[in-house]
């Protein structure tokens, strides 16, 4: 997994609440049996027209927006487990996702991908889309670290919860299967000792 | 002595150990995959060369992607083909035990392993699909994983996790008659809107469900997702253990009466405490659907479609052609279909088959009848359910998700309305344009005979 310490950029602006899974990555492409080229696809279905053209009403695909932030409404990754909606927005390029609320499995899966989901309060939320949608240009700062979430050359700034575990692996770079395999001594004692 | 919740219980006798100011190894008892969210996790245990450690623990099938017609021929779609060689490879090689396509006991995940008895009081199960919650109705620690998370139960059956907050919902009374467990949940998460359970583990108690049957158990539990919660729970008792008993992988004769010894331990303890607790009333549940594209947008089937001034209502209703105010009866409807892991059981189709019996499917539906696994499949040929369904007009076709997600051919065409009793009315979900009304299976019966939405309270005798 890549490391992840502090991001700055811009960001694209989703201002749409319960984004699901079936949005982020229609489930029609999910018959891949490898995690690559999920990216090509997120969020399909509003990204292109029928006949397969770009929907040039749809942020992603207009040019002021750029960065590898994205801000997205309430309650982003609602619905399925699919990891592939982690792979498809990482894939796209984004390195963070700014939600007032992400629904549990998604937050997983994105950490699980070194997608880091920064969760804020709805009024940072209303300001920080405000802001990028008046300047699409507006530098943001992701510092993991010291946990905050910033608009440079502004005022606006809050800090971020986030597991301290989790926290580690990101910033080190390492996963969960690592530390899983360094403790299957504790899981056979468990197993040979079972309760239930 | 403390009082504890059933929840507890089962998670605390399932915790390895604790990593301070972390997360908690949490010990999975029963492994379930299939073809759609395992593939990746083989490839990334293969990359880092590790082997599966307990392959006699995970159980596989063939579900998401497969055709519900003519299963005996290989299948067209080469992505899907590819996708489910795969996973036959892959089992073959770690000795994992595969239903495929086509074996007796092939099926919808949260079908096939309750049917089998794989699905037990008190252990903890996981499986790549949100709706592993389903397994919660036996009293199990059920819950929807990740690719990632996938790997590592492979590699240490294992999954580190923070302890989730506990949520208990209670219903007492009495359901009023043509009032089915679907309308339970949808009624609940209409109530508590789709993100309430985020973070939580939801015990559903109260007579409701104390007098339901495994079967609407499990829809309700299935369901428990889509209010947020990672996974429902019932309480085990008498009516799980019968339904338990004699099942392919249930304990046998002794084995079986010291499990129920310790099953009966397992109810949460009068007085234990819950983060959050809803209370509601089996006389305000009526017969319910969905209007908008989140399963939270739910309303008694005779009700209006409220007033709401924001973005996301607003998008939504445009996306299914509805207007605030309006009334969904006597809407015409074209497509319906009866399945997936929340109405796929035998029970869902004695329902439908009960309503349809001696009437016709009306001209301008499509309807689709799929069972949830080949176990179901018999059964309904061997009640004579199939021979009502075909002479009504209804197509019985062969299990899998099929419509529920539309991966195989199974869509539901652009701007169409479907009465479905899947789970899930996010856009597109039944394929791309397809525009979802979610509800009971009795409902979508009637919705295919009248061949538009009616108030079914006036349909039953
Ligand atoms: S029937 Fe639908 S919800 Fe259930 S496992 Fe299949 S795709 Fe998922």
């Amino acid at each position: 997994m890549e490391k992840f310490t502090t991001l700055i950029s811009t960001a694209v602006p989703l201002n749409i609440e319960n984004v699901d899974t079936d949005q982020i990555i229609p489930a029609r492409f999910l018959k891949a049996t490898d995690k690559k080229g999920f990216g090509d696809n997120l969020f399909r279905d509003w990204r292109f027209n029928k006949d397969g053209s770009e929907n040039k009403d749809f942020n992603l695909n207009k040019a002021q927006y750029t960065g590898s932030i994205l801000v997205a409404g309430d309650n982003f990754g609602c619905g399925s487990s699919r990891e592939h909606a982690a792979w498809a927005i990482a894939g796209y390029g984004f390195k963070v996702v700014v939600s007032s609320f992400f629904a549990d499995i998604f937050k997983g899966n994105a950490l699980n991908n070194g997608l880091l989901p920064v969760q804020v309060s709805e009024g940072f939320l209303n300001d920080l889309m405000t802001i990028i949608e008046s300047n699409p240009s507006s530098k943001i700062e992701v510092d993991l670290s010291n946990q905050t979430i910033s608009v440079l050359d502004s005022e606006l700034s809050e800090s971020f919860e986030i597991d301290a575990y989790k926290k580690t692996c990101l910033i080190n770079g390492y996963d969960d299967i690592d530390y899983l395999i360094n403790n299957k001594e504790l899981i056979e004692a468990f197993e040979a000792q079972k309760t239930y | 002595m403390s009082k504890k919740a059933l929840f507890d219980k089962v998670w605390d006798s399932h915790v390895v150990s604790s990593i301070e100011n972390g997360p908690q190894i949490l010990y999975i008892d029963q492994h379930l995959i299939h073809e759609v969210t395992s593939p990746q996790a083989f490839n990334e245990l293969e990359r880092r060369g590790i082997p599966i450690f307990r392959p006699d623990q995970i159980v596989a099938t063939a579900d998401h992607n497969t055709p519900t017609l003519n299963q005996d021929q290989p299948i067209k779609d080469a992505l899907s083909r590819k996708q489910l060689e795969q996973l036959s490879q892959n089992c073959e090689k770690n000795n994992i035990t595969l239903y495929e396509l086509g074996h007796k006991y092939n099926g919808i995940v949260h079908v096939m392993a309750p049917e089998l008895g794989i699905t037990q009081p008190g252990i903890t199960m996981v499986c790549g699909d949100s709706h592993t919650s389903t397994h919660g109705a036996f009293g199990a620690i059920a819950f929807g994983i990740g690719t990632s998370q996938v790997a590592q139960v492979f590699a240490s059956q294992c999954l580190l996790l923070k302890k989730p907050k506990s949520l208990r919902v209670t219903v007492n009374g009495t359901l009023k008659k043509g009032v089915l467990p679907k309308d339970v949940i949808l009624y609940i998460i209409s109530k508590l809107g789709t993100n309430s359970g985020t973070g939580y583990f939801c015990e559903y108690a109260g007579s409701v469900f104390e007098n339901m049957s495994m079967e609407g158990r499990m829809t309700v539990c299935n369901m428990s997702i889509e209010m947020g919660a990672r996974g429902g729970m019932i309480a085990p008792d008498q009516t799980t253990f019968d339904y338990i008993k004699e099942r392919e992988f249930a304990p046998k004769g002794k084995a079986f009466e010291e499990k129920v010894a310790y099953w009966k331990t397992l109810p949460t303890d009068e007085g234990a405490i819950f983060d959050k607790e809803y209370v509601f009333d089996a006389d305000d549940i009526e017969p319910m659907i969905t209007y908008g594209t989140n399963p939270g947008m739910g309303i008694k089937i005779t009700e209006a479609i409220p007033e709401e001034d924001t973005l996301s209502f607003n998008k939504s209703l445009q996306y299914m052609n509805f207007s605030a105010g309006e009334r969904l009866i006597d809407k015409p409807i074209n497509y319906v279909f009866i399945g997936s892991c929340t109405n796929s059981r035998i029970e869902d189709f004695r329902v439908a088959a009960s309503f349809i019996k001696g009437k016709q499917k009306a001209e301008n539906v499509t309807a689709w009848l799929v069972p949830g696994s080949k176990q179901v499949e018999a059964q309904i040929i061997k009640e004579g359910l199939k021979d009502i369904f075909d002479e009504a007009g209804f197509q019985l076709r062969q299990p899998g998700c099929s419509a529920c997600l539309a991966m195989n051919e199974d869509k539901i065409p652009q701007g169409e309305y479907c009465v479905s009793t899947s789970n899930r009315n996010f856009e597109g979900r039944q394929g791309q344009g397809s525009r979802t009304i979610l509800a009971s299976p009795l409902v979508a019966a009637a919705t295919a005979v009248e061949g538009k939405i009616v108030d079914i309270t006036e349909h039953l005798n």
